[in-house]
């Protein structure tokens, strides 16, 4: 039989043990308490990081113009920043831009669509499982890897073709970066198609369908949605590209349609700017925000829409 | 219904059957055109490059004279950067992930956190370079030094880390939570005992995989203003710094006006992927050999 008699030590004993875990439980309380309110504070700190870049760029755009009229920044054709008669248009820059994104989705756009059909609907498990992850290691190279690719590589090769191509122009940091972005076309476009449920293909082979007539009729339809949010963010990767323009295409802020001709692009702008010896508070340096503040928003814009559309056009199945 | 003789029939089910197997190849050379790429810039790098890395130019100062320089310099900088973004961004990301997850309850402020997560993730690097110019540079007047450069892209690379750690808690599965809370664990205790632990691989992971992007970005130090100029060697992080892909953006663009700079340039682009290589194949390590499926 077990005794139930407690001598008088045992009993201050277990009251100090008592005690003890008490205290012990209201640190822990307090610790219980704390952590959440720190954490959240920690999580803020990524809105304050948003907050941060509007709070600066706006700032300082709306000092640019104070000095220089709106329309005049985008509507002019010539940007002379620091000529004596200082000129400030944006759209030199926006059409290296747009140019220089245009060259890269005319690569990225059908190569990554027909890598990712490959991947999706012809590729083996086996194959695919190499294929993909190396093709994700595209994706890993440094953007200033590339740079240097189309600059000391890209550029001369293809001057053995195009006779007047420059040594410094928009058209091979186009399509290099255009092989940059493949990977990421390739594998969004991939996770839709992968998506498209099988009883789908199976009913169009059923009906004696050939294996490119599934994909083109009931495959890239149903995905769709995925597939051009795919391009969008292609679209955004490139206007956001920086140093393989920078490297490749110079600084020559020229208005034109002639791909051979050295362009600079609102990114390679900005690295110019700063490079340079722009004082704070000339017009130059202000000017650098406003075109941060378009570059911002045009990709902000771009990442929306992809959203959008793929939340928007979802099928579900 | 349209009758077809059974000679345009053949015809046509040929002419489909073509198009199939055409268009096959078709899609198999773009997907292996990408690797193609990569084996000719890998060739063409290593060709141009590999004779100007030996032990000098590794351990070498920054030199005026290309057959003197060296890039000691511009890799204890790189080091000394990955010192601060480590933990910065380890903590900051896991805590941010672990609220998320864990603490905040689903509802408009969650939402609104996360969709600010994945607009950042998309913001160009150079967007990231003019905020760590105007606050970190300028405002806080820390100057061009590692520290500045460091938090720079410590704010650039935590989206990814941030996600990726929510992945990582997100794949633990409730009974090894709810077994702690069955034993009288308290939240705090269950997250630092339990659920941190399982979702340790997964997290460090993500960590080093977004660690190598910090590596090689070069447009947001370009815009902090890196000098070209010889520094010595970093001795903390409040000391004025270079990185590889620094070096490599310098000399690529002096090399249309001496060639052998492009020789250097590709040189530490050797180097530079060889780290990139180590870091990624320390991911896959970990990933393999410590993750856990439940």
């Amino acid at each position: 039989m077990i005794n139930h008699e407690f001598t008088k030590a045992d009993k201050v004993n277990i009251r100090d043990m008592i005690d003890q875990n008490q205290r012990g439980n209201s640190i822990r309380r307090r610790i219980e308490r704390l952590i959440p309110i720190f954490l959240t504070v920690i999580a803020s700190l990524s809105i304050l990081t948003t907050i941060g870049i509007i709070w600066t760029l706006l700032f300082e755009t709306v000092e640019f113009f104070k000095r220089v009229p709106f329309l005049d920044f985008f509507t002019g054709t010539v940007l002379k920043p620091l000529s004596q008669n200082p000129e400030f248009g944006v759209l030199p820059l926006l059409m290296g831009t747009v140019t220089s994104s245009l060259i890269a989705m005319a690569v990225a756009a059908p190569i990554g669509l027909m890598a990712a059909i490959y991947l999706s609907e012809y590729a083996s498990p086996k194959v695919r499982k190499v294929v993909k992850p190396v093709l994700e290691l595209l994706a890993g190279v440094p953007t200033i890897v590339y740079g240097f690719f189309a600059f000391t590589f890209v550029t001369p090769l293809l001057r053995d073709f195009i006779p007047g191509l420059q040594a410094t122009n928009i058209l091979s940091p186009g399509l290099v970066m255009g092989v940059m972005i493949i990977p990421m076309i390739a594998s969004l476009s991939e996770d839709a198609m992968s998506s498209v449920p099988n009883a789908m293909r199976e009913g169009a082979y059923g009906l004696g369908a050939t294996k490119l007539e599934v994909t083109r009729k009931v495959v890239i339809p149903a995905a769709l949605s995925g597939i051009i949010a795919s391009f969008v963010l292609g679209i955004s990767r490139a206007i956001g590209e920086t140093m393989i323009v920078t490297i490749a295409s110079g600084s020559t802020k020229n208005f034109t349609f002639d791909i051979t001709q050295s362009m600079q692009t609102m990114t390679a702008y900005i690295v110019e700017v700063t490079g340079g010896d722009a004082a704070a508070g000339s017009t130059v340096y202000y000017s650098l925000y406003a075109v941060a503040m378009t570059l911002f928003v045009f990709t902000l814009v771009m990442n929306l829409i992809a959203r959008a559309v793929s939340k928007k056009f979802r099928e579900e199945y | 219904m349209n009758q077809l003789s059974e000679k345009q029939h053949m015809k046509r089910t040929k002419r489909r059957l073509f198009l199939n197997r055409f268009s096959k190849s078709i899609f198999m050379l773009s997907a292996f055109f990408g690797l193609f790429f990569l084996a000719v810039l890998l060739v063409r790098v290593v060709t141009e490059g590999i004779g100007s890395i030996n032990s000098d130019f590794l351990t070498g100062k920054l030199s005026t004279q290309p057959e003197r320089a060296g890039i000691m310099g511009a890799i204890l900088g790189t080091f000394w950067l990955m010192l601060v973004v480590a933990p910065v961004t380890m903590f900051v990301g896991v805590s941010t992930a672990i609220y998320l997850e864990m603490y905040a309850k689903k509802g408009r402020l969650v939402s609104f956190i996360q969709t600010n997560i994945s607009n950042l993730a998309g913001v160009p690097s150079i967007v990231y370079g003019i905020l760590g110019l105007t606050v970190f540079v300028r405002v806080l007047d820390l100057g061009n030094i590692v520290l500045a450069g460091g938090l720079t892209m410590s704010l650039l690379i935590l989206p990814i880390v941030i996600v990726a750690s929510q992945e990582a808690i997100r794949s633990i599965p409730s009974y090894l939570s709810e077994a702690s809370y069955g034993l009288g664990a308290t939240k705090w205790q269950t997250i630092q005992r339990i659920i941190l632990p399982a979702a340790l691989p997964g997290i460090l992971t993500g960590a080093i995989l977004s660690l190598s992007r910090a590596i090689g970005e070069t447009a947001p130090l370009v815009v902090i203003g890196i000098p070209a100029l010889l520094i010595p060697f970093p001795g903390s992080i409040m000391d004025r710094f270079t990185v590889l892909p620094m070096q490599i953006y310098y000399w690529t663009l002096d090399a249309s006006l001496v060639a052998e700079y492009a020789n250097l340039a590709a040189a530490t682009i050797i180097v530079l992927l060889v780290a990139l290589f180590i870091l990624n194949s320390t991911a896959i390590i970990i990933r393999n050999k410590f993750q856990r499926v439940f």
